[in-house]
C-alpha cells in the first residue's frame, strides 16, 4: 500500500520538540477523507521512513489535518523539520476511535499526560461541538513541565469554556508555574462526575494510563467505561506484519483504543 | 489419531477416492509435466548439508536414498539403507520462502511523483495506485520469476502450516496481496511423512503425518523391497483436486492393489508411532496464559541467543518489518519488506526503548503467539508440530519441552485461573480474563 502525498500548510512549534503539522487534505473537487476521533495516519517522509501518527485535529475539518509529532526518532525528528510546502506520505486513517457515541449522556472524563493530549484533541473538539449531548465534561492534562504544554494558545481558550472544567497539573515546576503541581491522577478527587454513569478516556505514558485506570477504578468508574489508547511498533497498520500485538491485541487493528478490561490483566504484565 | 491418505478431498465436488500407484518414472513424468505447463519446480535437494526447499529440474535433483537425522540443535545428512525418494523430514526451509519472501520490494517512486500527484491519488510515477504494478514480482535475493509455483514433496506439517498462513494473510480484513499473487495457482504434490524427524510432533498437532487435504496430488512413498529393481520405487497416489485429476491424464499409472493400500495405511501409522517429540496441548493456552510471569521464563531467556532462528525456520511466523532508502542520487525511494522477528531488539522498539528488553520476554512472546494467543487471533495454534524450530535453536531449546514445562508449572501453582476459551472473530471481545499471577509494575 502506496501513501498519498499531501502538503504542509501550517507548522507550529508546540514546544521544544514538539511540532503540529497541518496537512491540506483537499483533493480538488472531492471531498476529502474524513476520520474519527482517535484513529491514527501513518506518516512518510521520502526515503526516510513511516511511523504512525495520532490525527490531532478536528474530526468535522477533515480538509485540514493536524499531526503533532515529538522529535524522538529518525522519521519524527524529520518530520518536525518540515515546512510549509513540503510533501508528506500518507497511509490511513487507521485504527479505531474513542467511543464518543457510547458516551452521550455520561459525564466524561479525559485524562491526557504530554503526548497524549495529541489523540483525545479531536473528542475535545467533539464534545465542545455537541456539548449538550454530554453531561459534565473534564480534562484533566497533566505535562512534565510549564514549557512542554501542548495546544497553550487552546488550552487558555478551553479555560474560559463554560462547561469545560479543565485541571492543568505540572509533574515539575518552578514558582513560574502558578497552577497544581502532581501527577494528573492528583487532579481527580477535585473533579465532579457521577462515577456510575461516567465515561473516562485516557491517554499518556504507559505508567501513566495505568495508575490513571487503576484511580479511575477506585473512584467506581467500571472498567468497561474506561478506554484508554495504547502504542507499539508497527510498521503496516493493517495487522498483518504482527509488530504491534499485546498478548491476543493486534494494536493497529484491534485498536489503538481499548476499554480498561479488555487490557487490565495485559498492561501490568512486564514487557508484553 | 490414525489418518488415511487423502480422504478428504480439496476443492473438488466429485470427490475421486481411487488409490492409484505410480512409479519413480511416472513421477519423473509428473514433474516434467508440471514444468511443461509452466510451473516453476520446488522440491527437495540436497545442498549446503541439509535438504533444501528449491528449485529443481526434475525426479533426478530428490535427495534419493538420503535421510537427515534430526535431534534439538543438531541435523546431519545421512545415507539411508534403501533409495527411498522422500525419506526424510522437512528441512530448514518452508513454504514461506516462496509465498511470504523474505525480502520483497514493495515500491518505488521516483522524487517529483511525490510532487505531482493530487491528494487522494496514488504517488507510483507509472503504476496503479494500489502499487502492485510497481511490486516487484522478482526475489530481489534470487532473482527468479515468482510462480506459478508446483510444489513437490509438501508434507502434512507443511500443508498445516499453509492453511494458517492463509488465514493469517488472506483471512482477515486485510489481506496481504504479494502473498495472494503468489499463493494463487499453486499446484501442491504432497508426501504422507513415512521418516519423521527426532524433533517431528505432528502428530501432536493433528497436522500429520497423513495427507488428509489441501493438495492436488498426494503421495505415499511404499517401502522398497531389496529384490526390487534399483528404479522400482512404487507410490501410493491420491487424487485431491480436479486440477491433480486433469494432469492425471498425462502420468503412467495404474490402479492400487490391497495390499498396497494397506501398505501405504502402514507406512504412516509406522510414522505416527516414530515421533521424536510429543507437545500436550489440552488446555494448553490457558494454561501459559496463567504463568506470564513465572521464572521458568527467565530460565529459558537465560539459554536463548536470541539468534531468530527459529522464526525464520518455522512455516507460520509471518512478522515483518519495512525499510524505505534511496538510491545514491536520492531521486528514487523504495520500501522494501523483510521477514522479521519478535527475538529482536528492534521489533517491539518505541521511543524510550524496547517494549521487550530481555529475551526471557522475546522468547514468552513467542511460545505464547504460536501456542496461546494465535488460538485468539486465528483459531488455531500456531505451530504446527515441524520441530523446525528445535532442530534449527543453535543451543536446542525445545518448544515442545519448554511448553511442557511451563504447562507443569501452571498446572502446580493453586488454583489455576481458567482464561476464556479463544473466539478469533471480534478480536476486542476475546481477550483472555486476568491472569492470578501477581502483577508487576514498572513504577
Amino acid at each position: 500500500m502506496q501513501p498519498r502525498f499531501l502538503t504542509v500548510q501550517q507548522r507550529v512549534a508546540e514546544t521544544a520538540d514538539v511540532v503540529t503539522l497541518t496537512l491540506d487534505n483537499a483533493p480538488p473537487g472531492q471531498a476529502p477523507p474524513g476520520f474519527r476521533p482517535g484513529q491514527f495516519n501513518m506518516l512518510y517522509c521520502f526515503g526516510i521512513g513511516e511511523i504512525p501518527v495520532s490525527i490531532s485535529s478536528d474530526a468535522t475539518c477533515p480538509e485540514r489535518l493536524d499531526h503533532t509529532i515529538r522529535a524522538v526518532g529518525t522519521v519524527s525528528r524529520a518530520l518536525t523539520r518540515l515546512e510549509p510546502g513540503d510533501r508528506v506520505g500518507v497511509r490511513g486513517p487507521f485504527g479505531n476511535h474513542w467511543p464518543l457515541a457510547a458516551a452521550v449522556d455520561l459525564d466524561v472524563l479525559v485524562m491526557a499526560s504530554g503526548i497524549g493530549l495529541v489523540p483525545l484533541r479531536p473528542v475535545l473538539y467533539h464534545l465542545l461541538h455537541e456539548r449538550a449531548d454530554y453531561g459534565r465534561v473534564a480534562l484533566l492534562y497533566g505535562a512534565r513541565t510549564p514549557a512542554n504544554l501542548l495546544f497553550q494558545p487552546e488550552i487558555e481558550q478551553w479555560r474560559r469554556t463554560p462547561g469545560l472544567d479543565l485541571r492543568v497539573t505540572m509533574s515539575r515546576a518552578g514558582p513560574e508555574w502558578p497552577g497544581d503541581v502532581g501527577y494528573v491522577t492528583a487532579q481527580l478527587p477535585k473533579i465532579r462526575c457521577d462515577p456510575a454513569a461516567t465515561l473516562a478516556m485516557v491517554c499518556g505514558p504507559e505508567p501513566m494510563i495505568r495508575s490513571s485506570a487503576v484511580a479511575l477504578e477506585a473512584l467506581g468508574i467500571g472498567a468497561e467505561r474506561i478506554f484508554v489508547s495504547l502504542e507499539r511498533n508497527m510498521k503496516c497498520a493493517l495487522g498483518l506484519c504482527g509488530r504491534c500485538q499485546l498478548g491476543p491485541l493486534f494494536i493497529c487493528r484491534d485498536g489503538p483504543v481499548f476499554s480498561w478490561r479488555q487490557v487490565q490483566h495485559l498492561l501490568p504484565v512486564r514487557e508484553l | 489419531m490414525a489418518q488415511v491418505q487423502g480422504v478428504a478431498l480439496n476443492d473438488n465436488q466429485d470427490p475421486d477416492t481411487r488409490r492409484l500407484v505410480i512409479t519413480r518414472d511416472g513421477l519423473a513424468v509428473l514433474l516434467n509435466a508440471l514444468r511443461r505447463h509452466g510451473y516453476r519446480l520446488i522440491g527437495p535437494r540436497l545442498g549446503d548439508g541439509a535438504i533444501q526447499f528449491t528449485d529443481i529440474d526434475g525426479v533426478d535433483d530428490l535427495p534419493q536414498g538420503w535421510t537427515a537425522v534430526q535431534e534439538a540443535g543438531h541435523y546431519r545428512l545421512q545415507r539411508r539403507a534403501d533409495a527411498a525418494l522422500f525419506g526424510y523430514a522437512v528441512g530448514p526451509h518452508s513454504l514461506k520462502r516462496y509465498l511470504h519472501p523474505p525480502r520483497l520490494r514493495l515500491w518505488r517512486m521516483h522524487r517529483d511523483a511525490m510532487q505531482g500527484c493530487s491528494s487522494d491519488s496514488g504517488a507510483d510515477p507509472g503504476g496503479d495506485p494500489g502499487g502492485d504494478a510497481e511490486t516487484s514480482d522478482r526475489d530481489p535475493q534470487t532473482t527468479a520469476p515468482a510462480g506459478p509455483f508446483a510444489f513437490v514433496g509438501v508434507r502434512p506439517c507443511e500443508l498445516r502450516a499453509l492453511a494458517i498462513q492463509d488465514r493469517v494473510l488472506l483471512g482477515g480484513q486485510q489481506i496481504d496481496p504479494h502473498y495472494q499473487a503468489r499463493r494463487a495457482g499453486c499446484f501442491i504434490v504432497a508426501v504422507a511423512c513415512g521418516s519423521p524427524g527426532g524433533t517431528c510432533f505432528c502428530q501432536s498437532m493433528q497436522a500429520g503425518p497423513g495427507l488428509r487435504d489441501g493438495f492436488d496430488l498426494g503421495l505415499t512413498e511404499l517401502d522398497t523391497d531389496p529384490t526390487d529393481p534399483p528404479q522400482g520405487q512404487r507410490l501410493l497416489l491420491a487424487i485431491g483436486s480436479a486440477r491433480g485429476r486433469a494432469l492425471l491424464t498425462e502420468i503412467p499409472h495404474r490402479p492400487a492393489t490391497a495390499a498396497e493400500i494397506a501398505q501405504g495405511e502402514r507406512v504412516v501409522a509406522r510414522a505416527a508411532d516414530a515421533m521424536g517429540r510429543h507437545l500436550d496441548g489440552d488446555g494448553l493456552r490457558e494454561r501459559l496464559l496463567a504463568v506470564l510471569e513465572h521464572p521458568y521464563w527467565d530460565q529459558v531467556g537465560a539459554r536463548c541467543l536470541g539468534c531468530t532462528n527459529c522464526t525464520l525456520v518455522c512455516p507460520t511466523c509471518f512478522c515483518t518489518s519495512v525499510e524505505d532508502h534511496t538510491d545514491l542520487t536520492g531521486q528514487y525511494a523504495e520500501r522494501t519488506r523483510r521477514w522479521d522477528s519478535c527475538f529482536t531488539g528492534d521489533f517491539s522498539y518505541i521511543h524510550g526503548g524496547s517494549v521487550r528488553q530481555h529475551r526471557a520476554a522475546r522468547y514468552r512472546q513467542w511460545l505464547l503467539h504460536k501456542l496461546a494467543t494465535w488460538h485468539d487471533q486465528f483459531g488455531s495454534p500456531g505451530c504446527v508440530g515441524c520441530g523446525r524450530c528445535i532442530t534449527w535453536c543453535p543451543v536446542g531449546i525445545d518448544l515442545s519441552a519448554e511448553a511442557a514445562a511451563l504447562a507443569a508449572a501452571a498446572a502446580s501453582q493453586p488454583g489455576l485461573p481458567t482464561a476464556p476459551p479463544a473466539d478469533p472473530s471480534p478480536a476486542p471481545t476475546s481477550a483472555p480474563q486476568p491472569a492470578a499471577m501477581p502483577a508487576r509494575r514498572h513504577e
